[in-house]
């Protein structure tokens, strides 16, 4: 983490001083995805709480609302990767088959449908990719440098290192494809809504991070004292600087330093090019067409990760559309309380009875006590994020009982996201 | 509690503690804590994600790079848990302090923005930094003075996607460093890692992806030369109705009438809306068990001791820890 981040994470949680405890207001699915100023849609979360199935709902849900939609997933489930023709990892969009166009017939509700003017085609597409991290890297490299300097910067054993393992490469990566997307969409009409799912950081802020990280990592002071020996002005710092060498021949070798030496020399050229690359990204995210969905699951740890995540990007002034809580406990039918249930219990055993009826009944009403005390809880955690964001519209989908792995199971979330409207309370 | 039986694991001292992102890895992983310290061993529990998962699980203070008395492990013999939240730029500095005495150097270093190039950019030298203090906590020599012998080390691990690739600290530093001191720290953390004395956990909920995804995570443990502890199976719903009830409950062949007269007995008169709403929901919870034992199935094919752990309505507090600490004591794992 760098220190920025950690600045701010300790940034303390403080809600508008008129909040009251209370429901939050619900997102609307359909005018988000119906928009058509919204080209852009980032799923944004901390990891296991279904944000790559989120993304993928919403994709298709949009491409069979008429929009041309791509979306652009991380590390999905197998099946599901499957069913949406992705599972090869080649980092081009692919038509998703199966997804059927409402628009077809037009909609006398909505004008877009029928309206011709933009030039677009009436009816809907879905396009889908998986990222290859290392393949978009090596690409970025390709189209910044020289064939030759390329291939150099390519072999090198750091390089290597740095685009396939460094904390962070997936996450500006994504960024990076995100920005690809974004032009191609531009110039070629080809989708009028890119969709990004994000990769499971260990913090769902990380790729918000990711690009600064690297850039400034490539135009570090580091990076300056390495490349020391063959840039005139750098030579101030000299009094450091064969402290700082020998120290580092000592403790990670000659060889090492030499190979990221050649590295760094090599890279140096690049660097205008990604720290704009990097802006542009940044920008980008902060762009009016642009919104961000934080998802989550109704437990602790996932909803503090979404609170911070709601205010990282008010700070940065990145438009929040909402928050998606999946995974939510089913609230029972009747107003039978836990602790009646629980006392209904006790009074079966106190009794003796150990006939069939008696051992069922006692069984569903202690299931009964613990789903009600369950879906409390998650009531009591979602009210404290809504009492601290009350402006946050939010989406509360039910746990599914099975995993989705084929279009249709992604309908069901696209259309329980859709009917969640109003359920927030 | 029961008198426990003893530890599947005896020989062990470093428990890393896995899971998919949702399972609840830190929470078992404290639990295993509490766990082993019950039975009057002294454990450090150390977390490296930087996300003071320890602190809040256990509500005291974020943690700082220093060993801290957290808990008391549950019984009159109980041992102590000491908590650590180990980051890598601490664990450079300490260690070039303890190994190099760099002095001015090590300030350079860190001015000239070598530490935190070391840290955020140079792959696997952070995993590298942050599994040797781990076995320095583990091994504790003479270089750190006075320093506390502790009896196990449980990890809150980084999550199965990537726990082979951490632990596999010398892959992920060849062909950087092939040869220097670097790489002969690496040798030595990857000779405790792939021994006897420690074994790696893994946790899941019932659920496809994360059952998948242990598999997975064993399989690639197993390539690596790393050794594949238990399988934790967390947040596994009330076991309440036995077989035959689930059975009459899927097949809807409950009569109501005799669920309604049992209610009258718990005096629970709430008509027969309340029965037909409590016969759905009995049956939409057998639903759900056929599914978890689906997955079951497969988390046994895993072929590694399992251990299971409910869902704690209430959520997880510290008495939530004591409860699943003590069942991890009754089933074996500690």
């Amino acid at each position: 983490m760098t220190r920025a981040t950690r600045a701010a994470r300790t940034h303390p949680r403080v809600g508008p001083l008129a909040a009251v405890t209370g429901t939050e207001p619900a997102l609307d699915v359909d005018a988000l995805l119906d928009d058509p100023d919204h080209r852009i849609i980032v799923c944004c979360g901390a990891g296991g709480v279904g944000k790559t199935t989120t993304s993928a709902a919403l994709a298709l849900r949009a491409a069979e609302r008429g929009r041309k939609v791509v979306v652009l997933t991380i590390d999905p489930a197998r099946r599901l990767a499957q069913a949406m023709g992705i599972e090869a990892l080649d980092n081009v969009p692919r038509p998703v088959p199966g997804v059927i166009s409402a628009r077809s017939q037009g909609d006398p509700l909505d004008p877009s449908s029928t309206g011709s003017t933009t030039g677009k085609p009436s009816g809907g597409s879905l396009d889908a990719m998986m990222l290859d991290m290392k393949r978009t890297f090596d690409e970025v490299v390709e189209s910044q440098a020289s064939a030759e300097k390329a291939a150099q910067i390519l072999a090198n054993p750091f390089y290597v290192a740095v685009s396939s393992s460094f904390a962070g490469t997936q996450e500006y990566m994504a960024m990076e494809k995100l920005g690809q997307l974004d032009q191609d969409a531009r110039r070629t009409g080809r989708w009028d809504l890119i969709v990004v799912d994000t990769p499971p950081s260990r913090s769902a802020l990380d790729f918000l991070d990711a690009p600064e990280r690297l850039a400034g990592f490539l135009d570090g002071r580091f990076m300056r004292l390495l490349l020391a020996p063959a840039k005139g002005p750098a030579r101030l710092m000299t009094a450091g600087f064969g402290l700082v060498t020998n120290a580092l021949t000592r403790i990670i070798g000659a060889q090492v330093l030499r190979d990221m030496q050649t590295f760094v020399t090599a890279f140096d050229t690049l660097f205008g090019g990604f720290r704009q690359r990097a802006q542009r990204t940044f920008e980008l995210l902060q762009a009016d067409g642009t919104a961000f969905l934080v998802v989550a699951a109704p437990e602790p740890d996932a909803l503090r990760e979404a609170a911070y995540f709601v205010e990282r990007l008010k700070e940065e002034r990145m438009p929040l559309a909402g928050l998606v809580v999946n995974r939510a406990s089913r609230p029972p039918e009747g107003d039978l309380s836990a602790d009646r249930a629980s006392a209904g219990v006790e009074r079966l055993r106190a009794v003796g009875g150990t006939s069939p009826a008696a051992e069922m009944t006692a069984g569903l009403l202690r299931l009964h006590a613990d789903r009600v005390r369950i879906v409390e809880r998650e009531t009591r955690l979602r009210r404290s994020f809504a009492t601290s964001h009350p402006d946050v519209a939010t989406a509360v989908l039910p746990a599914l009982a099975t995993d989705v792995h084929d279009l249709d199971g992604l309908r069901t979330i696209g259309d329980l996201l859709a009917r969640s409207a109003g359920a927030g309370a | 509690m029961p008198p426990a039986p003893t530890s599947d694991w005896p020989a062990v001292q470093l428990h890393i503690v896995t899971g998919k992102g949702g399972t609840g890895k830190s929470t078992v992983a404290a639990a295993l804590a509490l766990a082993i310290a019950s039975r009057g061993k002294t454990v450090l529990l150390c977390e490296v994600e930087g996300r003071q998962g320890i602190a809040q699980l256990f509500d005291v203070p974020p943690l700082p790079y220093e060993e801290r008395r957290i808990a008391h492990g549950s019984g009159r013999a109980g041992g102590d848990v000491y908590a650590l939240a180990i980051d890598p730029e601490s664990a450079m500095m300490e260690y070039l302090a303890m190994y190099y005495r760099l002095g001015r150097a090590g300030k350079a270093l860190d001015r000239f923005g070598v530490i935190e190039f070391a840290t955020t950019i140079a792959p696997g030298v952070r995993d590298v930094l942050l599994t040797g203090k781990l076995y320095e906590t583990a091994n504790r020599n003479s270089r750190n003075k006075g320093a506390r012998q502790y009896d196990a080390v449980v990890l809150d691990a980084p999550p199965t996607g990537r726990i082979a690739q951490f632990l596999n600290v010398n892959d992920e530093l060849a062909g950087l460093a092939k040869m220097g001191p670097i790489k002969s720290q690496a040798d030595t953390v990857t000779t405790l890692l792939r021994s006897r004395r420690t074994a790696v956990h893994l946790v899941t909920v019932l659920e496809e992806m994360p059952v998948q995804e242990t598999a997975d995570g064993v399989q690639q443990l197993h390539d690596a030369g790393l050794p594949v502890g238990g399988v934790v199976v967390n947040l596994v719903r009330p076991q309440d109705l036995d077989t035959e009830a689930r059975t009459t409950l899927l097949r809807r062949t409950v009569d109501p009438a005799g669920v309604a007269e049992e209610l009258g007995v718990a005096r629970i008169d709430d008509g027969a809306n309340l029965v037909a709403s409590l016969l759905e929901e009995g049956h939409d919870h057998a639903q759900r068990r056929a599914l978890e034992d689906e997955q079951r199935e497969l988390v046994a094919g895993i072929g590694a001791p399992t251990y299971e752990l409910p869902k704690l309505a209430a959520g997880i507090d510290l008495t939530g820890l004591y409860e699943l600490a003590a069942e991890l004591c009754e089933q074996g794992m500690a």
